[in-house]
């Protein structure tokens, strides 16, 4: 019965109960770390860069079901991309991969792309020399 | 995989016997009460059965105090409406409690956009209501003081008794609201000194669509849907007949059940909060203790660290139906209002679950419950950053503080640049 009557899709409910990338990084090179204003949730995203590349990425959520979800797929989605191509990350990819998010349920996945940003901010101030090989501007700090 | 329904406080099963009595009036005895011939007189008086049943289970001096309508959000709805709108003249304050069910406080809300006022009186972090607050709030112009007896949420029985000699004393009806307790404790409306009393069987084996309103014959009560002369007018529209006739049934097994029903589920209920609070660190039972003030089937529970959703889906892939107050549960996004009301901490509300016994829940599954709950809190904390974040002394706990590191609202503060409330 519950297989068939779930409160999110298949996918949402997949990466809900299998989440990838959960945890920390040791040696992180950039951990941003946001706060929900609408419920109050909260997610963190370390990540580790080489080249200008994001090598790994982990996430740690206290939220929702689908803010579980949305970071297990926001940390699948930019593994592999440059700073960049993560700086224009939007939170539209998430719920497109996901399937879809009950409009609820949207903000939670604003919340990833913010951890992600935060994430990338820290690095960025950590390594002030990759700023000016940005082309996406900074965006004011968080 | 075993499957555990912990929801009763939502809907419960119909018993068999009431779906046995309901079946002729779909087929056989179908006809409309308000007809003149044999088909309408038939249903009729299994209408009149079906009020005794419902006066017998609440204490009413008489069968003709019972109205039936679609179920206990219109009886509440009607109850202060109806109220509110025949003392028009008298007065326009409504007192009632802060932590009333939704039915309540929005139909009052409804009102205050009329030019009606309203008092809501506080409840302690238990949730019994403020007596003297309530005494306090009462005025010249005020027309009803609405309380409930149990509340849907953290199930503190409310000294209902108190408030209505309260009323008495000062002249004003008194409503109670018994969604939350009819079935599962003794009602009594002339003890109490109630104008009005609202239930829905569904609580209590019943079938859905169906509530009850009863109403004392001195309160004034005007009606607020329009139509035909049913429920004595207090009501127009059809009434569901099976539903009423099932309800009926329902309203009688669970007199002659009331008992049996309570020492069962206070049982479990003192099982499972031992259990839990044994098992899973870190976790707060919301309301009083299971005891007298507090009715056996509902526990309220804040797990800390982590979310109620998450648990609540967890829950429900291992079997386990519950409910959660949870601001990510919520539509609004807000967490209950029950909560807020008792002053519980932010980070505490994100973590509520809500479980509701019923009669046909065992030791095992209460033993069920328990261990899957624990594996559970143990995933989800997994998943946390508060947790590793309390572990490593950035946050404190709310239920067992450390003294290290800073509240949780403070964090959330912090990383959200608002205020998690
Ligand atoms: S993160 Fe709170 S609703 Fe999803």
């Amino acid at each position: 019965m519950s297989e068939t009557y779930t409160l999110y899709n298949s996918i949402v409910m997949d990466h809900f109960m299998h989440p990838r990338n959960m945890g920390d990084l040791k040696d992180a090179d950039g951990v941003g770390e946001v706060g929900a204003a609408a419920c109050g949730d909260i997610m963190k995203i370390s990540l580790k860069i080489k080249d200008g590349k994001i090598e790994d990425a982990r996430f740690k959520t206290f939220g929702c079901g689908s803010a579980i979800a949305s970071s297990s797929m926001a940390t699948e989605l930019i593994k592999g991309r440059s700073i960049d191509e993560a700086m224009n990350f939007t939170n539209q990819e998430v719920v497109d991969a996901l399937g879809g998010l009950p409009p609820v349920k949207i903000h939670c996945s604003v919340l990833a792309e913010e951890a992600l940003k935060a994430a990338l901010e820290d690095y960025i101030r950590k390594h002030p020399e990759t700023a000016s090989k940005l082309q996406t501007p900074m965006p004011a700090a968080a | 995989m075993r499957h555990v329904y912990l929801d009763h406080q939502a809907a419960t099963p119909l018993l068999p016997e009431a779906f046995e009595a309901m079946k002729p009036f779909f087929t056989e005895w179908f006809g409309n009460p308000s007809s003149l011939h044999e088909h309408g007189l038939r249903v009729r008086e299994a209408l009149k059965h079906s009020r005794e049943q419902m006066a017998a289970l609440i204490h009413a001096g008489s069968p003709d105090e019972i109205f039936f309508t679609s179920d206990g959000t219109e009886s509440a709805n009607l109850a202060i409406k109806g109220v509110a709108y025949a003392n028009e003249r008298r007065g326009k304050h409504l007192v009632v409690c802060a932590t009333e069910h939704p039915s309540v406080i929005n139909s009052v809300e409804f009102l205050e956009k009329q030019g009606w006022t309203c008092t809501r009186v506080g409840v302690d972090a238990e949730g019994h209501l403020r007596l003297q607050e309530l005494r306090d709030a009462i005025t010249p112009q005020t027309v009803l003081v609405a309380v409930h007896h149990v509340n849907h949420d953290i199930g503190t029985i409310q000294p209902v008794a108190e408030v209505g000699r309260i009323c008495s004393e000062k002249g004003v009806p008194l409503y109670v609201d018994c969604e939350a307790s009819a079935g599962w404790l003794p009602i009594d409306v002339d003890a109490w000194g109630a104008a009005l009393v609202s239930f829905s069987p569904h609580r209590f084996y019943g079938p859905k669509g169906v509530g009850v309103l009863y109403r004392n014959k001195k309160a004034r009560l005007v009606s607020i849907i329009h139509g035909g002369v049913q429920e004595g007018g207090r009501r127009a529209g059809t009434e569901n007949v099976p539903a009423i006739v099932g309800a009926g049934v329902a309203a009688e097994v669970a007199r002659r059940d009331l008992e049996a029903r309570i020492a069962h589920t206070r049982e479990l209920q003192v099982r499972l909060w031992d259990g839990l609070e044994k098992h899973v660190g870190f976790i707060k039972l919301n309301g009083p203790r299971p005891g007298p003030d507090r009715i056996s089937t509902n526990l309220n529970i804040s797990t800390e660290f982590i979310e109620g959703e998450g648990q609540l889906l967890l829950c429900d892939l291992n079997g386990i139906a519950v409910a959660s107050g949870s601001s990510c549960v919520s539509k609004s996004l807000k967490i209950s209002h029950v909560l807020a009301a008792i002053g519980l901490d932010h980070a505490l509300a994100q973590g509520n679950i809500i479980m509701t016994l019923g009669r046909d829940t065992s030791v095992e599954d209460v033993d069920y419950v328990v261990q899957t709950f624990a594996r559970i809190v143990e995933k989800l904390r997994g998943m946390s950053p508060m947790w590793d974040e309390f572990q490593r002394g950035i946050i404190d706990s709310v239920i067992r503080p450390t003294g290290r590191g800073k509240s949780f609202s403070q964090h959330a503060a912090d990383v959200s640049g608002k205020s998690a409330h």
